[in-house]
């Protein structure tokens, strides 16, 4: 049509288009400078953080610029026997390098990451180092130690060559690359993250699912009962979020243990006798009942949102209509409250998913989660690579749920308040 | 083949929500077979409770309300059978049309090509056929205000309940689904009990008002006696524009009474006073009095025009009379002869049986 293609002019003859972007540039400036605080915040807070995850979870470079002479020399080497004695020359140089800058116990605890055994021998190379004469390297390191004549140590250093890696990863699953380049399961009696992700799901899963059954009448209750009472009510589901999470976890430990009011409880009514008390922290189960009250706020919050404004007209139109007050709250009400769910279902998934404080306190061995162990190779293990690995796993854990999530009930669905 | 006069009755009905005030005071009220009866009052007077009552949304309490002979206070809302139209529309926002005028059927068990039929005659009785696909949020609310209609009368119920259907319509709106819904109520015969605060809306659509106020029905007469006869003054204040005098009753005989005013005497059809030294008010429409009266009427006296408003197709004017300086006249557009200006004196009369003297306020 040609009223599409024909420029519309204002009456001073300037494009109508050009004209509305002045007019509203300086708008634009405004809201733009407005927001640009949170936006540097942001960036600084959590762009660049997570930048950082990413780059060092694949980083290797450590090992990379530790030995730049070995791993060059070893570009030629098809690592089946035992390398050549350049390789051996490259590395007492670079060897001798890094004790002068002291820095060969980095080097031993990269390269244990890779081959135990590597500590020791590393360490007692450095001693003999020391009255090492020139030419005739390769026998000189080999007699330091017998793993040193042991072609697998070789490689190991050899598969630390590249920049970056995929092996943290790898490893987060229970699985590594062999000598030969394969990618396999460990042994099963070391698959410890592998549960530590299915029971993260899992306690996740239930405490979505015991929080949504919970929250839901409660949400209801809020959304219908008069002003005074549901204030009140309120007031009570909200307390519990104005403390600290902290105190809460404590006072769960104290309800919860074997001496603890819960057990005394069942014990006076007859429940329980008092030598077989039940053990309630410590395991899942302590995990499970904290979690759920934490995070319980978070599913009302978004149901109750929803629910009020949901017309009480509906469920009487659905009776007056012939609905059993059954049929009505299936037929009308639950359907309508579906935007309510999915956002408090999402909302405490995602939060379980990656909960550390609680777990932590009240979770014992068996009732730990992921974060828990990133939270452990982030303090004890300073294997900080490893952790910004299962780091990005669970996020893009996250991502994948959000992403189903939207495939399912869409995320225009969502409705927090 | 006799119409059941008590096809619906509130029998001594009471309600209270707080157990202090009574919302509903002794309600007595019998609606025929295939009547439309309106419930009209001014907010908080009662007619939405007594209408919740009888949807079973509340319980009398006291009292019992009987629906074709059988008292219905312990039948659950689902099991009346009875159809509703809610102030709101209250379609389920989250089915289409045809899934909301399903609802009933299906709760029903009706078989699917019954209840398609049953759909189809429902939506081209509110003239919506083709929309039986959309969701209610595509529709204007004029159509969703038909949609709730058709929904309500889709499983055939005996009885249907309006809760001020028209509210939330604009006026041009408002009036034309007035017709509908009467030319409805007379094309299929359902008993319809209707509730509003539009006193027009009552006097268009209805065989008979009940007028509430609190807590009781005032009047329940057909529309036109409640103009031309209303019983009491709140009836007359509330139905139709109203001029007031109140006064003393100074003598009464023949079916005429003399009322003092402050400063005259006015003759009026004594219908609440019973004898000299009552007080009334004694209430008079603006369209039985005439300006200039060339018969005989019994009551003339002089007034002084202090505003004159242009209506159209009439002409208001507020007159300071017998010390009323509130006093309307409604003057058709076509006497415009007549020597209205403002500040002018003019002679204005009525007929003492149109003039009707009712309780004090």
């Amino acid at each position: 049509m040609s009223s599409e293609t024909k420029q519309i002019l204002t009456t001073d003859g300037i494009p109508l288009e050009v004209s509305l972007k002045k007019a509203e540039k300086k708008n634009k400036i405004k809201a733009f400078l407005l927001v640009a605080p949170l936006l540097l915040f942001i960036i600084i807070t959590y762009v660049f953080p997570i930048g950082d995850m990413l780059m060092r979870s694949v980083d290797d470079k450590m090992v990379t610029e530790m030995l730049p002479k070995t791993f060059k020399s070893m570009e030629k080497w098809d690592g089946q026997d035992l390398p050549p004695e350049e390789v051996f020359e490259a590395f007492y140089f670079d060897f001798k390098k890094l004790i002068e800058e002291e820095r060969e116990g980095k080097l031993s605890t990269q390269l244990n990451y890779t081959k135990n055994g590597f500590k020791s021998i590393i360490k007692k190379l450095r001693r003999k180092s020391k009255s090492f004469e020139e030419g005739n390297y390769k026998e000189q390191i080999m007699s330091v130690h017998r793993r040193w004549a042991d072609v697998e140590y070789w490689r190991a250093i050899k598969r630390r060559a590249p920049a970056y890696t995929y092996q943290k990863y790898l490893k987060g699953i229970d699985m590594y690359e062999n000598e030969k380049g394969e990618i396999i399961n460990v042994p099963e009696d070391r698959r410890v993250h592998r549960i530590l992700w299915m029971r993260t799901l899992e306690i996740a899963f239930f405490v979505t699912v015991f929080c949504f059954l919970m929250a839901y009448p409660i949400a209801h209750l809020l959304a219908t009962l008069p002003m005074k009472y549901s204030n009140l009510l309120m007031i009570c589901v909200l307390l519990p979020f104005w403390t600290s999470l902290l105190v809460r976890t404590a006072s769960w430990m104290i309800l919860l243990q074997q001496q603890g009011i819960v057990n005394d409880f069942f014990v006076m009514i007859g429940l329980v006798s008092d030598d077989n008390r039940l053990e309630m922290m410590f395991n899942k189960t302590g995990s499970y009942v904290a979690m759920t009250q934490i995070l319980l706020p978070f599913m009302v919050l978004p149901l109750y949102s929803v629910m009020k404004t949901i017309s009480p007209s509906l469920m009487r139109a659905g009776k007056s209509l012939g609905g059993t007050p059954f049929v009505a709250f299936w037929k009308v009400y639950f359907p309508l409250t579906i935007p309510g769910i999915g956002a408090g279902c999402l909302l405490v998934f995602i939060l379980a998913i990656g909960y550390y404080i609680t777990p932590a306190l009240v979770g014992g061995a068996s009732g730990t989660l992921i974060s828990n162990q990133i939270a452990f190779h982030m303090k004890s293990t300073l294997d900080w690579s490893f952790a910004s690995a299962m780091g990005l796993m669970l996020l893009s854990g996250v991502l994948v749920i959000y992403w189903l999530y939207n495939k399912l009930v869409g995320i225009d669905n969502i409705k927090l308040g | 083949m006799s119409v059941n006069k008590e096809f619906v009755k509130f029998d001594k009905v009471d309600k209270s929500y707080d157990g202090k005030v009574l919302v509903v005071k002794d309600l007595q009220l019998d609606i025929a077979e295939g009547e439309f009866i309106t419930m009209l009052g001014p907010s908080g007077s009662g007619k939405t409770t007594c209408l919740m009552m009888l949807a079973g949304f509340e319980t009398p309490t006291n009292g019992e309300i009987y629906l074709d002979g059988n008292a219905i206070s312990s039948i659950p809302p689902h099991k009346r059978g009875i159809g509703m139209v809610f102030q709101n529309y209250a379609l389920f926002p989250h089915m289409t049309v045809y899934e909301n005028l399903a609802f009933p059927l299906r709760v029903r068990k009706i078989p699917k090509d019954e209840a398609d039929k049953k759909i189809d005659k429902a939506l081209s009785m509110v003239s919506l056929q083709g929309f039986a696909q959309r969701m209610p949020g595509q529709l204007s609310g004029g159509q969703q205000q038909r949609v709730a209609v058709a929904r309500s009368l889709v499983f055939d119920p005996q009885l249907v309940l309006m809760d001020e259907p028209l509210g939330a319509l604009d006026k041009n709106l408002r009036e034309s689904m007035q017709y509908e819904i009467k030319h409805i109520h007379e094309s299929i015969g359902v008993t319809v009990v209707y509730v509003t605060h539009d006193q027009s809306e009552a006097l268009t659509m209805s065989n008979r008002i009940a007028v509430f106020n609190d807590g009781k029905v005032q009047q329940l007469s057909s529309p036109d006696e409640l103009y031309e006869k209303p019983v009491n003054s709140f009836v007359a204040e509330f139905i139709g524009e109203n001029n007031t005098f109140a006064g003393e009753v100074s003598d009464i005989s023949g079916g005429k009474c003399k009322v003092k005013l402050a400063s005259a005497d006015i003759l009026a059809n004594p219908i609440s006073v019973k004898g000299k030294g009552e007080r009334t008010t004694v209430s008079l429409r603006p369209e039985r009095a005439l300006i200039n009266p060339s018969d005989k009427m019994d009551n003339i006296h002089k007034g002084k025009i202090e505003e004159v408003i242009y209506h159209g197709d009439h002409t208001r004017v507020r007159i300071n009379l017998l010390g009323n300086s509130e006093f309307i006249l409604k003057v058709p557009n076509s006497s415009s002869n007549l020597d209205i200006k403002l500040g002018n004196e003019i002679k204005i009369g009525w007929n003492s049986e149109d003039a009707r003297a009712l309780d004090p306020k």
